[in-house]
């Protein structure tokens, strides 16, 4: 569902002399139906940036990248939007969202996006608030105003609300605590065995050595500094 | 499926000076694209010349219209572009006194545009001003208020109650949450957001703001000069910039 070959990536940036920073090279990974894999490598190696480029976020300096049938790499901005809405899941490290937009309508969003009947959407948000242990007092309140760790379950469940067949998860269970950690790691196993293919970064070893089946090492992809 | 707007090469100079200059892009259905830059670098003339208030020197305007197909809006007769601008088309001004009519009451002025498209009965005129006023949380008891007794934010929802009434296809905003207070901005955003997928409808929003972008657009143009130096993704363009003027951009921004 996630084929990488051949990737790179280069900053350049314009307003600093011009400065080309070679960040990868020659990264290569798959990750089918069914299959959680980790990214590993030490801080600042690209892990993030790997899952950006697989996310459409940063583009792709050289090769290939393909998601559930897209070429992300080469893909027109609409053909990203509709693989995002449809087939590809994110949850990011960072909750992004319009003000006072209260969290249960946060959650239900992808669903609506999806043209899902509002009434079932929100259904599925609240379930799933349930499950991680929001409490019902807040779903009527934005999550601009929770704590992190209440901010970050209400991410997982935004990505999790729809059936996505491909997930990026960054660094799902940081920050929380041993129960929603457990609600977490199940939604994952639960992902899995409905074959969704999954990418994640996962500094907990702990619940990599649950919940993945491979790892990559980005290090591996780290070019050789000064060598560009 | 066709795309609902094709722009072509459009090019709109004033005298020496260059408005806009090549600007071609496809609009398709449901899309959002957002247009940056700071003043002067071409985006309001752009929107301008879009949404045929003023005619470029070059270029065409290709829109999908719902009975006969893609047509050049530049070459449309003037009744039949003004038939297109009170249906299928909305325009939401920066300043909601551009686009009221500051002496008619606030139902006046939604149910005004139903009429421009037929509408007589008077009972559901009224009816369906009230319905549209609540959309955009402006209380029905309000509705015999003229916008002159409004606040700014409140005028510009009712200017954007009046706009979409008719059921367009296609918005062009001209910095919709410009002047408004910030917690203002957050429910016209909102509200904003929850229209556009509720009604499918496609949308054009130039402003200098790249907050309100990352929150409602799915694609970006960046102007600066007349020309578009880069165009993506939002999250693409903002957080992976490839040309030197949008990395300056998105530097620029005060984090708070």
């Amino acid at each position: 569902m996630i084929e990488v070959e051949g990737l790179g990536k280069r900053f350049v940036l314009h307003n600093q002399g011009g400065a080309v920073i070679e960040v990868m090279a020659g990264a290569h990974l798959r990750v089918g139906r069914g299959e959680c894999v980790a990214l590993t490598g030490a801080s600042g190696a690209g892990k993030s940036t790997l899952m950006r480029m697989i996310h459409g976020n940063y583009r792709a300096t050289e090769g290939r990248i393909e998601v559930a049938g897209v070429d992300v790499a080469g893909a027109e901005p609409r053909e990203i939007i509709k693989l995002r809405r449809e087939r590809l899941g994110h949850v990011s490290q960072f909750l992004r969202v319009v003000p006072r937009v209260p969290a249960r309508e946060v959650v239900a969003e992808p669903l609506l996006a999806l043209g899902v009947a509002r009434d079932q959407a929100l259904g599925r948000a609240e379930a799933l608030l349930k499950r991680l242990n929001i409490p019902e007092a807040l779903w009527d309140l934005s999550p601009t105003t929770f704590s992190g760790g209440e901010q970050q379950r209400v991410n997982i469940a935004r990505g999790f609300v729809h059936d996505f067949p491909v997930l990026l998860l960054d660094e799902p269970t940081a920050s929380l605590d041993p129960g929603n950690r457990e609600v977490v790691l199940s939604l994952i196993e639960e992902a899995k065995a409905r074959g969704a293919a999954i990418l994640g970064i996962f500094h907990d070893a702990e619940a990599r050595a649950r919940v993945c089946d491979r790892e990559v090492d980005v290090g591996a992809f780290t070019p050789a500094r000064g060598a560009a | 499926m066709n795309a609902l707007l094709q722009v072509r090469k459009v090019t709109k100079s004033y005298g020496d000076r260059v408005g806009c200059a090549d600007v071609s892009f496809d609009l398709w259905p449901g899309e959002v694209m957002g247009v940056v830059g700071e003043s002067g670098s071409g985006k309001s003339t752009l929107l301008a010349c879009l949404s045929g208030q003023m005619a470029p020197d070059r270029g065409a305007v290709i829109y999908d219209t719902r009975d006969r197909g893609p047509m050049d809006v530049l070459a449309m007769s003037e009744p039949e572009r003004r038939m297109l601008m009170r249906t299928d088309w909305a325009l939401v001004h920066q300043t909601p006194r551009d686009g009221l009519r500051m002496g008619v009451s606030a139902g006046g002025n939604v149910g005004e545009r139903l009429m421009a498209v037929g509408a007589r009965h008077y009972g559901d005129i009224r009816a369906r001003a009230v319905d549209w006023l609540g959309r955009v949380e402006i209380a029905a008891d309000r509705v015999d208020d003229p916008p002159s007794a409004f606040s700014g934010g409140m005028q510009q929802r009712l200017q954007i109650a009046r706009n979409l009434v008719t059921g367009p296809r296609l918005v062009f905003m001209d910095e919709p949450t410009g002047g408004l207070d910030v917690s203002v901005q957050a429910r016209l955003l909102d509200l904003l957001r929850g229209l556009v997928r509720e009604m499918g409808l496609s949308a054009v929003i130039v402003t200098h703001d790249l907050a309100v972008v990352r929150l409602l657009a799915d694609r970006l143009m960046v102007m600066k000069d007349g020309r578009v130096v880069e165009a993506g993704l939002t999250d693409q363009v903002l957080d992976d910039p490839q040309h030197g003027y949008t990395q300056l951009l998105v530097s620029s921004v005060l984090q708070v």
